[in-house]
């Protein structure tokens, strides 16, 4: 086998420790179509010398043939890589581009602007710590600007960068810039954005892109690389509470039961005690195994094998846990969702959710409103269609662990998945269990006590069980005095079982009768949001 | 086993930095580095697409991409061995090298290797001199690959390939849906969300999975060095017996290469970049024969570049000027 002999003159271990300290900065451009989005991005990598000489050389023949600019160079077209996306000229998918400098490495999704392939864009900012939002100096902004705030805001992204593009087309001018900035400030003063950067650009010439500007002597502020170099994200993961998904149970052979998973938050030590969800049984760490060796600890980042110090029962997709911060777990969720199929999405649809590594079977109990994204108010509905955001409530066919989406993004996020297509067709933030029994909303519209309404409540199971419960006891009791009174054990089994089938199946009917009845309810369990919000802070 | 130098963790210790190690030191102790989060992103990949898949296969290349796939692999799913088996697909033109580094790699660490070569292609006597490239690669390669998909079942097959190696790769899917005819549908991509991968397929449907989608071509050589994979020794530089065909260096590996009249193979010291079929596959000339010293030459590469631009923005003058002076 090969042996690499160790590096000698080449100071590559100087060089390894330098890349080893770049921080990784994981940013999303989004704007609307023609903004200049694939311009700034061919730019960037341009200038922070991501080409080959061959990429250019296919670029300028790309330019000749494709390209926008009469001839010259675009930038353009060193993004757009499908070949529908260079016909018509618009960015479709997603697209994931690596650059860096001396201080950081880089990944964008370069994200499209087209409505219709807004999902596209919800992908990119998923994963996401920065988002540049470009605007077209001449439009300010639009429609679509504020969906991307909205989603970019919605998907946990803390800083923006408002990038107002085509500045030389507005000559520079001050006042333009500072009425969009101060346009989109009072817009996001609810969105929860830690820091807004306007930068103003002309990403066609490259003006306050990498270098400078000379154009805007009035402004002072970084160009938009310098901004992304030192802009400080939270690297907040570790200091939150532990959590695994398991992924795979791995079994070489009957003496090792590991449990394999991605650590999305937090840190374990091993010998430190976990909880299991949604079992809730409690153990601790045993070892914890890599190929290289076993570790004293894992931190949010690593793929890890855990094995535990008791036999427990594991299965894909549970949590492991750390014992003081729980992860929730609920089989009724509220959820924002993110709705990207052309079919609307019903009351009553089946789904598929995967959140984490569980995958289970999915209801839509009930559709609460629409996120009105230009005007950011709630629209009572009770369908979403394309492109939609609204807020639903979910019942599982099992419980599932997961902690809210604002707390963390890789435990609370889940996406649906059609039953028939399979395809991927809703992205959906969870915001907490449904605690407490909810009565549908529409009965607090109506106000006709004797409604008879969507049954939501109680399930069936529960009433099954009250019956017996209820019934049980008093028919042991007919039955033994039956057998005294009578002294004929079959006279009085038949009383008791006559008794035991007629009660249960009465007492049954009536409370699935009186789940339908309104008569009576107090409207404030009507209210949602009030319990799961309170209840789950910790 | 791989083993020679153990990677590192985090909270262990790592080699004393040369310059201002105590502040190096802290930053390390505080977090993963780059490649430790493109390893442990890849292996989560793996695991996902294992559990969500019935008949997975690693598709074999026996190139540095696949060196490194392959040893993610035995990480992902360490102390148990792989539970897939890798597929060569064989177009019988690789380097000799190639082959017997693949029967030794299999060898020795015990896995199920699958070689497939099409037959109809053998039977036609298909090849890269007799029918050009297009067609080789054509019968000999896809319609193989599919043919070998197809005979085994595989519901999901793992890829070495790269988002930075091409366009339109960037805009491939980590989790890549294909028909039952094995076609890419750039419109019917699904969102991958906090790497949230959806593995679900109709009949007849399969997966391409790519674990390797978020790393460069740096990164892979940096890896390699790290965790001391055993990569195919024509990676290296050597004196080799070439021949010269339409501007590229071509190794002649075996007598199938037929030499013009007076041609005469001569010796040089080349390395290769990526490995094909020999026939197809140019070398570079290089003295590189250490992986520091590939490093370097990746990283001069780009710093040749960055000299010539850094003189062009001693002026002020921005794209405008350059372009004007007819700069490309
Ligand atoms: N004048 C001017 N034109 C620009 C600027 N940035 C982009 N453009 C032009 O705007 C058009 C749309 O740009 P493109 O990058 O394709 O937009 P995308 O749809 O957002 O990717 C192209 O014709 C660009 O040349 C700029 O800063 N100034």
């Amino acid at each position: 086998m090969l042996v690499h002999s160790e590096p000698e003159s080449f100071d590559l271990e100087d060089y390894l420790a330098a890349h080893e300290r770049k921080s990784l900065l994981r940013f999303i451009t989004c704007g609307s179509v023609d903004d200049g989005k694939s311009t700034l991005i061919g730019r960037l990598l341009f200038e922070s010398k991501r080409l080959f000489d061959d990429q250019l050389a296919a670029l300028e023949r790309d330019s000749r043939k494709h390209g926008t600019q009469g001839g010259s160079i675009d930038f353009a077209l060193l993004v757009d890589g499908l070949a529908s996306e260079r016909e018509q000229g618009i960015t479709i998918d997603v697209a994931y581009r690596f650059f860096s400098t001396d201080r950081r490495t880089f990944i964008v999704a370069d994200t499209p602007g087209h409505e219709q392939y807004t999902r596209n864009m919800a992908t990119g900012a998923s994963t996401a710590d920065v988002a540049i939002l470009l605007i077209d100096a001449r439009k300010g902004l639009t429609r679509q600007t504020r969906r991307h705030a909205l989603l970019v805001s919605m998907l946990g992204i803390r800083h923006v960068a408002l990038a107002i593009n085509k500045m030389d087309l507005v000559e520079w001018s001050e006042e333009q810039f500072d009425q969009i900035a101060a346009e989109f400030r009072a817009f996001a003063t609810n969105l929860g954005f830690d820091q807004i950067t306007a930068i103003p650009l002309a990403a066609l010439h490259g003006d306050n892109v990498v270098e400078p500007s000379s154009q805007a002597a009035w402004y002072d502020g970084p160009t938009l690389l310098s901004y992304l170099e030192i802009v400080e994200v939270e690297q907040k993961a570790d200091t939150e509470p532990f959590r695994m998904p398991v992924q795979w149970v791995n079994r070489p052979n009957a003496d090792f039961r590991g449990f394999a998973g991605f650590v999305t938050s937090g840190r374990v030590r091993s010998g430190e005690r976990v909880r299991i969800l949604p079992s809730g049984l409690e153990t601790s760490v045993a070892q914890i195994v890599t190929m290289d060796r076993e570790l004293n600890e894992a931190v949010a980042g690593q793929s890890v094998t855990l094995t535990l110090s008791d036999e427990v029962d594991i299965s894909r997709g549970d949590v492991i846990a750390s014992v003081e911060r729980q992860v929730q777990v609920s089989d009724r969720i509220e959820a924002r969702l993110f709705w990207m199929a052309t079919e609307h999405l019903k009351e009553g649809d089946q789904f598929l959710l995967k959140l984490g590594a569980a995958a289970v079977p999915a209801r839509v109990v009930r559709v609460h409103h629409r996120i009105d994204l230009g005007l950011l108010e709630s629209v009572p509905v009770s369908s979403l269609g394309a492109n939609d955001v609204g807020h639903v409530v979910l019942a599982l066919d099992q419980p599932v662990a997961f902690d809210r989406y604002t707390e963390s993004r890789r435990t609370g996020g889940f996406i649906l998945i059609d039953r028939e297509s399979f395809d991927t067709v809703a992205i959906g933030l969870v915001d907490g269990a449904v605690v407490e029994q909810t009565v549908s909303p529409r009965v607090i519209r109506n106000n006709a006590p004797w409604a008879w309404i969507k049954w939501t409540g109680e399930q069936k199971r529960r009433s099954a069980v009250k019956a017996m419960s209820w019934r049980v006891i008093g028919s042991v009791a007919t039955v033994g005095v039956a057998v005294v009174l009578t002294q004929d054990i079959r006279l009085a089994a038949a009383i008791g079982a006559t008794e035991v089938v007629t009660k249960l199946v009465l007492y049954y009917g009536h409370e699935r009768l009186w789940a339908r009845i309104r008569y009576g309810l107090s409207v404030a369990t009507g209210q949602h949001g009030g319990g799961p919000q309170s209840s789950s802070a910790n | 086993m791989i083993g020679g130098r153990e990677a590192e963790s985090v909270r262990d210790e790592r080699r004393p930095a040369p310059h201002n190690s105590l502040s190096l030191d802290k930053e390390l102790r505080s977090g993963l580095t780059h490649l430790d989060r493109l390893e442990a992103e890849s292996i989560y990949i793996m695991r996902e697409a294992v559990a969500e898949s019935d008949n997975p296969v690693m598709l074999y290349s026996i190139g540095k991409d696949s060196s490194v796939l392959l040893h993610l692999a035995l990480k992902a799913f360490y102390p148990a061995k792989p539970p897939f088996p890798l597929l060569h697909v064989d177009t019988t033109w690789k380097f000799r090298e190639m082959i017997a580094f693949r029967d030794r790699r299999a060898r020795e660490l015990g896995l199920d290797l699958l070689v497939h070569t099409n037959p109809d292609g053998l039977a036609r006597n298909i090849g890269p001199i007799s029918h050009g490239s297009e067609v080789h690669t054509d019968v000999m390669k896809t319609q193989a690959l599919k043919q070998a998909l197809e005979r085994y079942g595989f519901d999901a097959a793992f890829g070495g390939a790269r988002r930075d190696e091409e366009k339109s790769r960037a805009k491939e899917r980590v989790f890549s849906l294909r028909n039952a005819h094995h076609r890419w549908d750039p419109k019917r991509q699904r969102p991958e969300p906090w790497q949230l991968y959806n593995g679900r397929k109709r009949r007849g449907e399969s997966l391409r999975v790519f674990p390797l989608s978020n790393w460069t071509e740096l990164d892979i050589w940096l890896y390699i060095h790290r965790e001391n994979i055993p990569i195919v020794p024509l990676y290296f530089a050597a004196e080799r017996p070439v021949v010269e065909r339409d501007g590229m260096l071509i190794l002649v590996d075996d007598e199938r290469l037929p030499l013009h009249p007076g041609e005469q193979p001569q010796r040089r010291a080349i390395r290769f970049r990526t490995l094909g079929c020999y026939p197809l596959t140019g070398a570079v000339e290089s003295t590189a024969a250490t992986l520091p010293d590939i490093i370097r030459e990746t990283l001069e590469a780009r710093t040749s570049e960055r000299h010539g631009r850094a003189i062009d923005k001693d002026t002020a003058a921005s794209m405008e000027r350059k372009k004007q002076e007819g700069y490309f």
